[in-house]
């Protein structure tokens, strides 16, 4: 029964979509703007993680270096476009 | 959308390229017809998924693209030889430099490149084929259908007209009410799919499908430049694929993303088009960065100078590629201290690229250098490219840019880069592995007499411009007075641009005439080289490698030849190949429908096109196909037949 029913993935299926459902609470009520947005962050990060640890494997595999480096690509230039648009189009646009 | 709008009307050229498409359209069935040849293209083309043939297949659509690129980029050098010129009206000049550049980035030089990389990287890493072959197969017609449906815009509701970097407002709606955006948000959203594909698979491939003891750095450096190339496609063209869904949104669903209004931004579709574009100049120059390095060490007769340093400066140019977007658009009104970060991280890349030319220079250093065609090009390069490059980092100074910021001296800087370091990259790496494939070379006389035609007309065509532009003359302007005094100069551009058309014919010419007379090839390495592909018979059997080499060295094959050393040690056995497909190709015409009921928002078949592709994607899942063998038996007939009975 065990080998026929993969409880970690029920469970982290679950929890995916609770998550969803978590995030969905920003629109549905009446929060303030920072509150919105620290919720929308944690539980993006949290699925994530769910996503890349449980149903991707990153830490099981033999080329564990390989895919760490990928991922810390990722958030290189995740981040630079982010806040590098932000830098370029709002904060530092036309202060002089 | 109004019927009599469907058909682009009212011009001669549009209505001769309407003939001509329906000439083509009925003679290329007939054809087929007639000589029997629907089962060969069928069975050895438009299913397969070996990566060579998808290679060829690249390289052709990108030859013909070129042909379409170069025509426009004629009709747009005849209209301004001379002043108040008549030859084209505003809007169609408009069209002409928008899908010029469009066809160009992505339609010609993408497809070359990873043309090339298709065919070379397996072989350069002992493999027999690419990670994920049916995906490559997919990445190919989403190129292609991708390509098909921009190119119909010219005689179908019109092509994009506004740039080929289609900045916001003037491509919103609003500015731009007729079809031509739609088919450039659509086209190129489907190729660029099959792009990011591509480099998923190509990373995938070099990481984990190399010879034994192939370590990463004792890697062919070609090989090199495409693993990072793959790496930047991956965390770039996500970018594009964002803000071209937003542009489609933009245009065709009602929202703002772009407007001027309602909270929308309308430079944010520049600032997203860069954090994309300049990566996307990376990708088409690593790969001629490191074709190069395989033509100098070859033709020098050395190995490559500083192979780390031009590891590590290719990834520290990774790195930058994504911190200097902003130097395309100084002039949008950023604060002094945006302009001088990027002005900083824009000219840092000129530390590495520097490295990698003085690299090529002591390679080429006491080296016994053979000057055949391929070598030519890498040559030219160096000096050519220089140029560009120098004229790129006074573009980077921001408050000098604001000088020469959208006039001429830009336009040639870029051709003054991409020509030297893409196009003389990817014909001197087509001329290097076209023995190779073909069994035989391009003849080397006629080689050199193109090469000389168009390094001399490319100069010709481009310094020009360098004086129009610091003269005032704008980019992307139809005409002009006489009064300006532009006219000499671009009557010597356009003189120069013919001699590049003499020059790409030559180049056409000689492949026709070499695969009628050029002596057929026997050894499968005609250059005397030192990476693993020259090691293997041409023209290739389907598998590739009989035994997997094994490799403990950089450049195993060349100390292999200078040792008398087999690399190949052990016996035939079976080997497992994966089945050719038709469902890809299928799967890039319902893309192709798709994308045209899109592009006119007819929604009710674009629905029905959707299901399909979903369909096409349901049909693959539940699909067993476990590839087949090829038995020892059949090896040794291959490989006997290939090398002779006495190897
Ligand atoms: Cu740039």
């Amino acid at each position: 029964m065990k080998r026929l029913f993969p409880v970690p993935h029920v469970i982290g299926f679950a929890s995916s979509l609770l998550l969803s459902l978590i995030a969905l609470v920003v629109i549905k009520f009446d929060l303030t703007f920072a509150m919105g947005m620290t919720i929308l962050g944690v539980t993006a990060l949290v699925q994530a993680g769910l996503q890349l640890f449980l149903f991707m494997h990153v830490s099981e595999n033999e080329d564990k270096k390989t895919l760490f480096t990928n991922i810390g690509y990722a958030l290189f230039v995740g981040l630079v476009t982010i806040f590098g648009t932000l830098f370029a189009m709002m904060w530092g646009y036309n202060m002089g | 959308m109004k019927w009599d709008e469907f058909f682009v009307t009212g011009e001669p050229m549009i209505y001769a390229a309407m003939v001509s498409i329906v000439l083509v359209s009925i003679a290329i069935p007939a054809g087929l017809t007639y000589f029997k040849k629907w089962g060969y293209l069928w069975n050895n083309w438009l299913t397969t998924v070996d990566h060579k043939k998808i290679g060829i297949m690249y390289i052709i659509a990108a030859l013909l693209m070129l042909f379409r690129g170069g025509v426009d980029a004629l009709l747009m050098r005849a209209q301004t030889a001379i002043p108040e010129n008549g030859l084209l009206d505003g809007q169609h000049y408009n069209e002409i430099f928008t899908t010029h550049g469009i066809i160009m980035i992505l339609f010609m030089a993408m497809p070359f490149i990873i043309g090339l990389m298709n065919v070379v990287v397996p072989l350069q890493i002992g493999a027999r084929d690419v990670a994920f072959p049916r995906l490559n197969a997919i990445s190919f017609w989403l190129f292609f259908f991708g390509a098909m449906l921009l190119n119909i815009s010219f005689v179908i509701g019109g092509s994009p007209d506004a740039g080929w970097s289609a900045y916001f407002p003037l491509a919103s709606l609003e500015f731009s009410p007729t079809v031509g955006n739609n088919y450039y948000s659509l086209a190129l959203q489907i190729a660029g799919i099959g792009t990011l594909m591509t480099g998923i698979n190509f990373l995938v491939t070099i990481l984990k499908m190399r010879a034994p003891g192939m370590k990463l750095m004792k890697m062919p450096m070609f090989t090199w430049s495409i693993l990072i190339t793959s790496v930047i496609i991956i965390f770039a063209f996500p970018v594009l694929t964002v803000a071209l869904a937003l542009m489609m949104l933009d245009r065709q669903f009602g929202t703002q993303f772009f407007a001027m209004q309602n909270g929308g931004m309308d430079m944010l579709w520049a600032n997203l088009f860069w954090v994309w574009g300049h990566p996307e100049v990376y990708i088409v120059i690593l790969p001629a960065f490191g074709i190069y390095s395989e033509i100098i060490a070859t033709f020098a007769r050395k190995n490559l100078y500083g192979y780390k340093s031009m590891v590590y400066s290719m990834i520290a140019i990774s790195l930058l590629s994504f911190l200097v977007w902003v130097h395309h658009f100084y002039t949008m009104g950023h604060g002094v201290m945006v302009n001088s970060v990027f002005s900083i991280t824009t000219m840092a890349i000129a530390i590495p690229t520097g490295v990698k030319i003085f690299n090529w220079l002591f390679t080429l250093r006491r080296g016994k250098i053979s000057f055949t065609t391929p070598m030519l090009y890498a040559l030219a390069f160096i000096p050519i490219f220089t140029i560009g490059g120098v004229t790129g980092v006074m573009l980077a100074m921001a408050s000098a840019d604001y000088q020469y910021h959208n006039t001429m001296f830009l336009v040639a800087h870029f051709h003054y880069v991409l020509i030297p370091g893409t196009v003389f990259g990817v014909i001197a790496g087509f001329h290097y592995w076209f023995p190779k494939v073909f069994g035989f070379k391009l003849n080397e006389r006629l080689g050199k007499w193109a090469f000389w035609f168009i390094t001399i007309s490319f100069n010709v065509t481009f310094f020009p411009l360098f004086i129009l532009g610091l003269n005032g003359m704008t980019r992307r302007m139809y005409t002009y007075s006489a009064s300006t005094g532009y006219g000499p100069l671009n009557m010597l551009s356009m003189v120069g641009a013919v001699g590049l058309t003499i020059g790409f014919i030559l180049l056409v010419y000689n492949i026709y005439w070499s695969t009628r007379y050029e002596p057929r090839e026997v050894t499968g390495d005609p250059w005397d080289a030192r990476s693993l592909e020259w090691s293997t018979p041409s023209p290739l059997p389907e598998y590739n490698f009989a035994i997997t080499p094994a490799v403990d060295e950089l450049d195993a094959f060349w100390f292999a030849k200078k040792t008398n050393k087999s690399l190949f040690e052990g016996e035939y056995e079976p080997i497992h190949m994966p089945n050719n497909s038709g469902l890809p190709f299928i799967m890039g015409i319902a893309f192709f429908f798709f994308g045209f009921f899109m592009v006119f928002s007819w929604w009710i078949p674009a629905v029905v096109a959707g299901l399909v592709i979903l369909g096409t994607m349901a049909y693959r899942t539940f699909e067993q196909d476990h590839g087949h063998y090829i038995s020892v038996e059949e090896i040794e007939r291959t490989e006997n037949a290939l090398r002779g009975e006495n190897s």
